[in-house]
């Protein structure tokens, strides 16, 4: 039986240990290994702490995934903060408009299989990422 | 999650028990930093073999760690990245520039005989 919905609050920067840590057990009940599992904590990870730093707060909403028979974690993202006025150049490796690294949402992407951002200033920024389970061929 | 710090001889070990926040890093650093003064290290292992994500702040906050710590006089080593994490660094780029790494405490321990030119710790 496939786990259900779990949705995690972001209030605080201690939350963004919670979210990554209840993406990891789904993660594990879905069927992933390994070094999948540290991608998945990883990217939630990244974007729960662009939550907590520029919106303060928002949800992340952990479910099963499907797409004909390829099963996996979909993770969304969601905040109604102050919105990316330019979104491709958020998503620019290495670009940080504050301290950072530049890392955070490009980072994510490149962890995760899908990727997709959708933001509207004054309204709030939806990222909703996928992760497929591998097949074990053999 | 508190790190307890440990002394020995020249050296701290800061031995990271559980997933650390944020907040936990940060405090980590100030600790750190501020008991090398206090016991006049000359060289500083952060074991990590317990972090299952060592994300973008993490990487930023150890890096500020072992710079901050050269700084006072000490040498920085990470010890214990765990293959999937070292995988995950690759993967995002994030790099510990300029700073020691080593397998395991043991390790850890004697890449800091090396770099603070001593022998204290029965290395031969």
């Amino acid at each position: 039986m496939a786990p259900n919905e779990t949705r995690v609050p972001l209030t605080s920067e201690a939350d963004i240990v919670t979210a990554r840590q209840k993406g990891r057990s789904l993660a594990v009940e879905l069927g992933f290994q390994g070094a999948d599992l540290t991608l998945i904590a990883t990217a939630i990870s990244e974007v729960s702490r662009n939550i907590v730093e520029y919106a303060q707060r928002g949800e992340i909403v952990l479910r099963p995934a499907n797409h004909g028979n390829r099963r996996g974690l979909s993770i969304v993202a969601r905040d109604d903060g102050p919105g990316i006025p330019d979104v491709a150049q958020a998503m620019q490796y290495g670009y940080s408009s504050r301290r950072g690294l530049g890392v955070g949402l490009p980072g994510a992407k490149l962890l995760m299989d899908d990727f997709d951002i959708v933001s509207k200033v004054g309204v709030g920024t939806t990222i909703t990422m996928k992760k497929w389970v591998r097949s074990h061929a053999g | 999650m508190h790190v307890p710090i440990l002394k020995q001889s020249d050296y701290l070990i800061a031995s990271i028990q559980s997933v650390l926040s944020d907040v936990d890093l940060l405090q980590l650093r100030d600790d750190l930093s501020e008991r090398v003064g206090q016991y006049r290290s000359r060289g500083v292992i952060i074991d990590v073999t317990v972090l299952d994500v060592i994300d973008s702040f993490a990487t930023r906050t150890l890096r500020a760690i072992a710079h901050m710590l050269r700084l006072r006089g000490a040498e920085t080593v990470i010890v214990g990245i765990q293959p999937e994490v070292a995988f995950m660094m690759v993967q995002l780029g994030l790099m510990l520039e300029g700073i020691g790494t080593a397998l395991d405490l043991e390790e850890g321990l004697a890449y800091l005989d090396r770099k603070t030119k001593r022998n204290l710790h029965g290395a031969k």
